[in-house]
């Protein structure tokens, strides 16, 4: 025998399921008006610093289909690269949205300030990019991701870096498509699977 | 602001796998390749707060918040509550949780669940609060009914409510669901089972609480949630910016 170790192990995942907008965005469900105020409703509020920019994209399942039901989350830091709460944030942003796939399209639209560059510990700084979290019916543990920016450098990036087959590196990279405005695709599966993380 | 540390590694044994043929919606929604594991960051180890002025003196009593206190809900009124902790067993206090489900009758108030079972109109099926300084939620609700849903010919979801917590950094974000003791339709779950340790899927399972419950008014039933949580450093090696 050997001494017992005291830490505790995570509680485990379960779906989301196929009304997690009831709880997480009411007025998407249908239920305007639940809450006085919702949760993440925009990532910025007036008068944030920074460029204001349009994300939208899709997450195709397996078969190449748009899901309808996608729930996605971002949390990010603001156009200096402070997360809220740390000195000097600005104090528009609150880096943290709710947003959902289109019900009709599939289609998500993220409106948000372009993230700064992040400090990393032990040095060095990581590319801009926004964490995203994404949950469905059908996917058992939320799945994480980030989106980096074609227009910015990646170069030395510690996350990409780790990307050894170097093509993959591109699910990551959010396209523009005009000025401000971005494409960002998930894939969930298969040919050009997005990369998720385990961080 | 010091550094507490990297955020310990999830344990991924502990969690379903992302494929599962018996849930057949996971099939087509699981990615093949495997992920890129790293430590964490910033990006991670940081988080949306949230502030008391956001909520409303019903969030978490979803007997009376979707009537905004005029009428109750129908059904079996229970108190859910419990303590939300982090792997190093420490409180985790002022954080968000939120909870959906489904009324008595088994159906939620969402546009595209369409069961038969009629909508209750004094029920919403969601609701909201920041733990204490101890960690500790509660909320007053109804026990939510079983249902049918389209998977194998006749699988049922054993009764249970949805739960969203964020913890103080965006990779301790975690959904799960709460079940109830002694509900048979647990065993024949495929969803239940995308959890493949039974000790594992147990602490899913809330107790009865009969010291919890108030006589002449509600049964309880226990819940704790255990978040990930930060690796202890030796090292003196502070963020930048920090
Ligand atoms: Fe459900």
């Amino acid at each position: 025998m050997v001494q017992k170790l005291d830490t505790l192990v995570e509680t485990p995942s379960q779906t989301a399921g196929p009304y997690v907008h009831i709880g997480l965005m009411p007025t998407y469900a249908g239920n305007a008006g639940y809450y006085d105020e919702e949760i993440g409703t925009s990532p910025i509020a007036d008068g944030a610093k920074g460029e204001v920019i349009e994300i939208v994209g899709s997450v195709f399942d397996g078969t190449g289909w748009a899901m309808r039901d996608a729930l996605l989350e971002s949390w990010q830091p603001d156009a200096s690269g402070k997360f809220a709460g740390q000195e000097g944030a600005d104090p528009a942003v609150t880096g943290h949205c709710r947003f959902a796939a289109d019900a009709e399209t599939g289609e998500f639209t993220l409106r948000t300030v372009k993230p700064g560059k992040v400090a990393q510990r032990g040095g060095g700084f990581s590319a801009p990019h926004i964490s995203v979290w994404i949950c469905a019916r059908g996917i058992n543990i939320g799945l994480q991701t980030r989106i980096y920016f074609e227009d910015e450098d990646n170069s030395t990036d510690p996350l990409l870096a780790r990307i050894e087959q170097r093509p993959r590196v591109d699910t990551l990279i959010a396209k523009k498509t005009a000025d401000g405005k971005y494409r960002f695709d998930v894939r969930l599966q298969g040919e050009g699977e997005t990369v998720f993380l385990d961080i | 602001m010091t550094d507490l540390g990297p955020l310990i590694p999830r344990n991924r044994e502990a969690h379903p796998d992302a494929y599962d043929p018996a849930y057949k919606t996971s099939v087509a929604r699981s990615p093949y390749l495997p992920l890129l594991s790293m430590e964490s960051g910033l990006s991670e180890e940081t988080g949306p707060t949230f502030g008391h002025s956001k909520f409303g003196a019903l969030d978490n009593n979803l007997i009376l918040n979707w009537t905004k206190g005029a009428a109750p809900a129908v059904g079996e009124r229970i108190l859910m509550h419990g303590r939300v902790v982090d792997e190093n067993n420490r409180a985790v206090p002022n954080t968000l949780v939120e909870i959906w489900q489904a009324n008595a009758g088994g159906r939620y108030r969402h546009k595209k669940d369409t069961y038969l079972a009629p909508l209750d109109p004094n029920f919403g099926g969601c609701g909201r609060t920041l733990t204490d300084e101890n960690g500790y939620y509660q909320f007053l609700t109804i026990r939510p009914g079983a249902y049918p849903w389209p998977n194998r010919g006749n699988d049922w979801r054993p009764m249970h409510i949805h739960i969203s917590v964020y913890g103080h950094s965006f990779g301790q974000r975690l959904i799960t669901q709460m079940y109830f003791e002694g509900d048979p339709l647990i065993n024949h779950c495929p969803i239940a089972a995308t959890i493949k340790n039974r000790s594992q899927l147990d602490r899913l399972v809330a107790p009865l609480d009969l010291a919890s419950s108030r006589p002449l008014d509600f049964l309880a039933y226990k819940f704790d949630i255990v978040l990930r949580g930060r690796r202890q450093t030796m090292f003196e090696n502070k963020l930048e910016g920090m």
